[in-house]
């Protein structure tokens, strides 16, 4: 495609109408003198509306508007992991230094990879193998966590490779196909907005250890699947979703700040360099992408942000990793919509959002899966990509569009509860609204792996919380003391596991993660403890002994124990106190019953 | 520059222009009436020949065939020094004081430029404000935006004056000034702004935009951009440390939709526009700090929630912007309680690094969330107590009321020019913490129990 020059015809905010009469859906061109970016999003007759990714003010008709004849692409290769992006893939810390300044300038080009950094190559083919798409050329050590694996973007025959220190622009190579030769770069683009090819997607299995209780334990999420965080502000949305980049067990997080807070921004890029991975004790921003496109920077660039994010996600996805993806928050996104919808004048769906509002978030998140990656028959590799997307909808009111039509798609729902986040109980995650689909499927990775006691224990766990709900209900109207010993016992154990099992320090270094072992040794504690108080109130023990048992207190500090003998201590503990209530309470009812015959 | 008399359609604060050409988006213009006198407007949307142009002022008296519309050819900009210090300015940033013109040492587009995320430094600065239950609950910190929400009738206006006359980082001496924007603020409330800015010396260190409540809607627009134009330039170009107050973002975002329903756009929720989400955080995202200067912008500001109802759009797309917001509570103002800062639903979201060793004191965490973990509790238990009577209630659980109660008379309330640092603060929450079994002390350190509590016999000996 040729490139086209046009001019413009109509400003309003960051909506530009352009005449450029052989223009393409959804290519990039450059706009006026400045040539700032932006992208064609309807064409009607000759004009062309296009979607500027910048600031539009005084901007001119009558200046030129030229097409690259490209759609909306990222570049993908060495030296994306460690960056900083804005919306549309541009490095913000090469902004700072080309803006001379704190503020982002209009117009700035720059690369979204380093042309000058040499990579150190490995080839991996050898002349004369047969490759196909997605085949493993080459790697390169990225940062000392990530292996970056080079994928072949040709089909056909290695003609020349050597291994050495190239730049992303040097060609390492080449490939024939059918009479015609390709150059193999270390780097290759792709159109945001189309999702890139798998062998096959599977259904979920495996879970995504987050290392967070309340979701491992009650609702898990599937690696290469989608979970959605809607809740009102201040109820920790952005503190779950950076918990989960730190701690779930993948190998890659991208990280959108889809219209978000600068200062919250700020905080993760100083925040995860300081970062230490549990596994390999390198930083965690080694395996880390971040995308920023803060709510006060374009709003067209803060709708491409998400596709960004996927489509950088999907390449790493298709090396064989297992990859996070945040987006905080979809609701921002969907909101950029709504703004461009309505500056195109476009006849709105509800709430004046879009009508294909439904449509895109279902795209966006049906791109998460775990796959079996593109190669050659003989080169099996899997790699996920899971999506958790936070939503914040006004008023905490989750009737409204956007939390409806995510919540159709995704198969995890954590509901942020603001009442439990003034409670100050974190995170604040409401066990009896959430819910989670994937438990059939990963029930049999979970008896294999960590334990066949940990599903029905979790089960009776769900079921003593929701049992309190009830009782909550009685206690409002005639105080605890009304109730038998035995609910009054059910409280007491679902305020330990409350307190000491569902809430979660996000700032202490031992509970910020807990492992799965862990988690199932905490919660088997717990519930241990309800058994026995059980069978002790049944031998005619008084609950007010049971409550003031010292191991109580050892079970509130347990979220701070780091070996598993300490588990057993407090097992023992735990029977060794009950042991002594219940001869207690047999000698005493002997004295008793020895009275009474008197 | 370039002229026209081809005004063809006026409708509320938008004029259309016909046969325009060579005019640019979001450019000034000035309208020429058939009096003689000048009004300033602002290109809306322009296409090959015409150009809706909203005008800051009232339309009334501009006619399609005798105004003149005059295109500036730059976008609005303001002229910028250190003078501007101690003056007062209208809502277009003309002088409104007696003093003389100021004379600009260079001049800024007011739209400002979204800060790189990568250049923004953690705001961590523990800023005093002298008011308990921000310094102890929700700490405002340097480069921070922090909202009051409120309602009409309570006394926001006192508690953003006390801010202004009290806030200080403690230990330091850097320059400090504060910039203040009124958006459509009646006369009265505009005069107690000026008169306690005069009264404490603190309108040498201020700068004033005034927009009242009967000048033209539209300017609204502007008031806010001009206030923090201005604070960045003395932030990042003179290194001082600004504290912006705004109020109130009601007005400004009614003034929002004013004009997008001229506009005939499609509404958002309850007639706002849909994108009032992204012009607020063009407003409220224009606070923090950056590396390689010393100054800062702090943002506090005010709006009343419209039926003291905090889900509806204005308090709501604030509350996504902003880090946390300190609410004022209808209840607590008619127990007569000043402030009325209720500190469960407030929050300050940066507040934890702001505080601690070295930064205010080592308890501090501890002491804030057990005090409000004890006051949820002793709300929760007024509750309960007003169906099942006092009496039913534990021996601890009546202390828990008593806690609340005495949190309410002796922490949250204070004088307007109480000034309390942050040690009084605390020691006040040991006090009321004194009250409570010290096996209820769950979230305070341990150690920190002898070392901070005063016993009960130590404070009556004091008295």
């Amino acid at each position: 495609m040729a490139k086209e020059e046009g001019r413009i015809e109509r400003i309003s905010g960051p909506v530009v109408e352009a005449y450029l009469p052989e223009a393409r859906l959804y290519d990039v061109v450059r706009v006026g003198e400045g040539r700032i970016l932006g992208e064609i999003i309807k064409i009607v007759g000759t004009t062309s509306v296009i979607q500027v990714y910048e600031d539009t003010s005084g901007l001119k008709p009558g200046e030129p508007v030229v097409s690259t004849g490209q759609p909306l692409s990222v570049e993908l290769g060495p030296g994306i992991l460690e960056s900083i992006y804005d919306g549309i893939q541009r490095p913000l810390k090469v902004i700072e230094e080309k803006a001379g300044g704190v503020f982002i300038t209009r117009g700035i080009e720059v690369p979204a990879l380093d042309r000058k950094k040499k990579w150190d190559f490995k080839a991996k083919a050898k002349k004369g193998d047969k490759v196909k798409i997605g085949d493993i050329i080459g790697t390169v050590q990225e940062t000392e966590l990530i292996e970056h694996r080079i994928l072949s973007s040709y089909e056909g025959k290695i003609e020349t490779i050597a291994s050495g220190k190239y730049t992303v622009e040097d060609e390492l190579g080449s490939i024939s196909f059918e009479g015609k030769k390709y150059p193999i770069k270390m780097y290759q683009r792709w159109f945001v907005r189309k999702s890139r090819p798998v062998i096959e997607k599977f259904p979920p299995t495996i879970p995504l250890v987050t290392g967070q209780r309340v979701i491992d334990t009650f609702f898990p999420i599937a690696k290469g699947g989608t979970a959605c965080i809607p809740g009102p502000f201040g109820s920790g949305k952005t503190v779950t979703q950076q918990s989960l980049a730190k701690y779930s067990d993948t190998q890659i997080v991208v990280y959108i700040g889809c219209g978000e807070r600068g200062n919250e921004m700020t905080d993760v890029l100083t925040e995860f360099p300081h970062l230490i991975d549990p596994k390999s004790g390198k930083p965690l921003m080694q395996r880390t992408v971040l995308i920023a496109n803060t709510s006060n920077m374009p709003v067209a660039a803060r709708e491409a942000s998400i596709y960004t994010g996927v489509t950088i996600a999907e390449y790493f996805r298709d090396m064989g990793y297992d990859v996070a993806l945040m987006a905080d928050s979809t609701s921002r996104w969907a909101e950029a919509m709504r703004e461009i919808g309505g500056r195109l004048e476009e006849m709105p769906g509800e709430e004046g959002y879009p009508a294909y509002l439904a449509r895109r978030l279902a795209e966006f998140y049906e791109r998460a899966g775990r796959v079996r990656c593109l190669s050659s028959e003989d080169e099996e590799r899997y790699g996920s990509i899971s999506i958790i997307g936070a939503v914040s909808p006004p008023g905490g009111d989750i009737s409204e569009p956007v939390s409806q039509n995510t919540l159709r798609v995704t198969k995890v729902f954590l509901a942020l509860d603001a009442s439990l986040a003034y409670k100050r109980h974190f995170p604040a995650i409401n066990w009896l609204k959430s819910y989670t689909l994937y438990e059939g499927g990963l029930s049999e990775w979970f008896a294999q792996n960590i334990s066949s006691e940990f599903g029905p224990l979790m089960k009776s766990a769900m079921a003593m919380l929701q049992k309190e709900a009830e009782l909550q209900e009685v206690v409002q109207l005639v105080g605890p003391d009304a109730l038998p010993e035995k609910e009054q016992a059910v409280l007491m154990v679902t305020k330990m596991l409350r307190e000491d099992y569902l809430q979660q320090n996000a700032y202490s270094d031992i509970d910020a993660r807990c492992e799965m072992k862990k988690q199932y040794s905490m919660l088997k504690t717990i519930m241990k403890f309800s058994e026995r108080s059980n069978g002790a109130l049944d031998l005619g023990v008084q609950l007010k002994k049971i409550q003031e048992l010292k191991v109580r207190g050892l079970i509130g500090r347990m979220k701070e124990i780091t070996n598993d003998k300490e588990f057993e201590k407090l097992d023992a503990e735990i029977d060794a106190g009950f042991d002594e209530l219940v001869k207690k309470s047999c000698q005493a009812d002997k004295k008793g019953n020895s009275y009474e015959r008197i | 520059m370039k002229e026209y008399k081809t005004i063809t359609e006026i409708a509320g604060p938008l004029v259309v222009v016909s046969d325009v050409s060579g005019v640019g988006y979001n450019e000034i213009v000035e309208i020429l009436m058939p009096g003689g006198e000048r009004r300033k407007g602002q290109v809306l949307d322009v296409s090959k020949n015409t150009a809706v142009v909203q005008v800051f002022g009232p339309t009334a008296g501009i006619s399609t065939t005798q105004t003149t519309v005059r295109f500036i050819g730059e976008t609005m900009r303001l002229g910028l020094t250190t003078d501007m210090l101690g003056r007062v300015f209208n809502g277009l940033g003309e002088p409104k004081d007696k003093g003389p013109k100021v004379i600009p040492k260079e001049k800024v587009d007011i739209a400002g430029l979204p800060i790189n995320p990568y250049s923004r430094e953690m705001p961590n600065e523990f800023i005093q404000t002298g008011i308990s239950t921000i310094d102890a609950m929700n700490t405002l910190v340097r480069g921070q935006k922090l909202p009051i929400f409120s309602g009409a009738g309570l006394p926001h206006n006192q508690l953003a004056v006390q801010i202004a006359r009290q806030a200080k980082v403690r230990g330091t001496d850097e320059k400090f000034a504060v910039v203040f924007a009124a958006i459509g603020i009646t006369h009265e409330e505009a005069s107690f702004f000026m008169r306690d800015f005069e009264k404490t010396g603190a309108l040498e260190n201020a700068v004033l935009f005034l927009n009242l409540a009967d000048d033209p809607s539209v300017e609204r627009i502007i008031t806010p951009r001009l206030a923090l134009t201005t604070a960045e330039y003395l932030a990042y170009e003179q290194g001082m440390h600004v504290l912006t107050l705004i109020t109130d973002m009601t007005n400004y975002c009614e003034a929002l939709r004013e004009i997008s329903s001229a506009r005939q756009e499609v509404p958002g929720r309850r007639g706002y526009p849909g994108y009032m989400y992204t012009d607020l955080s063009t407003i409220y995202e224009r606070a923090g700090k950056v590396r390689g200067s010393t100054g800062s912008v702090t943002q506090i500001p005010v709006l009343t929630m419209p039926g003291d109802d905090k889900t509806h759009p204005i308090p709501d797309l604030t509350g996504y912007i902003t880090e946390g917001q300190i609410l004022l509570s209808r209840d607590l103002h008619r127990k007569n309680i000043y402030p009325p800062v209720d500190p469960l639903p407030s929050l300050s979201r940066l507040m934890n690094s702001g505080i601690g060793d070295k930064k205010t004191r080592e308890d501090h965490k501890g002491v804030s969330d057990q005090l409000y973990a004890a006051y949820a509790n002793g709300r929760d238990l007024r509750s309960l107590s007003a169906v099942v009577g006092e009496e039913a209630l534990s021996a601890t659980d009546r202390k828990f009321l008593k806690v609340a109660d005495e949190f309410e008379k002796r922490f949250i309330m204070q004088g307007a020019y109480e000034n309390r640092d942050i040690e009084t603060t605390l020691d006040i929450g040991w006090e009321l913490l004194s009250i409570l079994p010290e096996e209820e002390l769950k979230r305070v350190k341990r150690e920190h129990i002898p070392k901070y509590m005063k016993k009960k016999s130590e404070i009556d000996q004091k008295k």
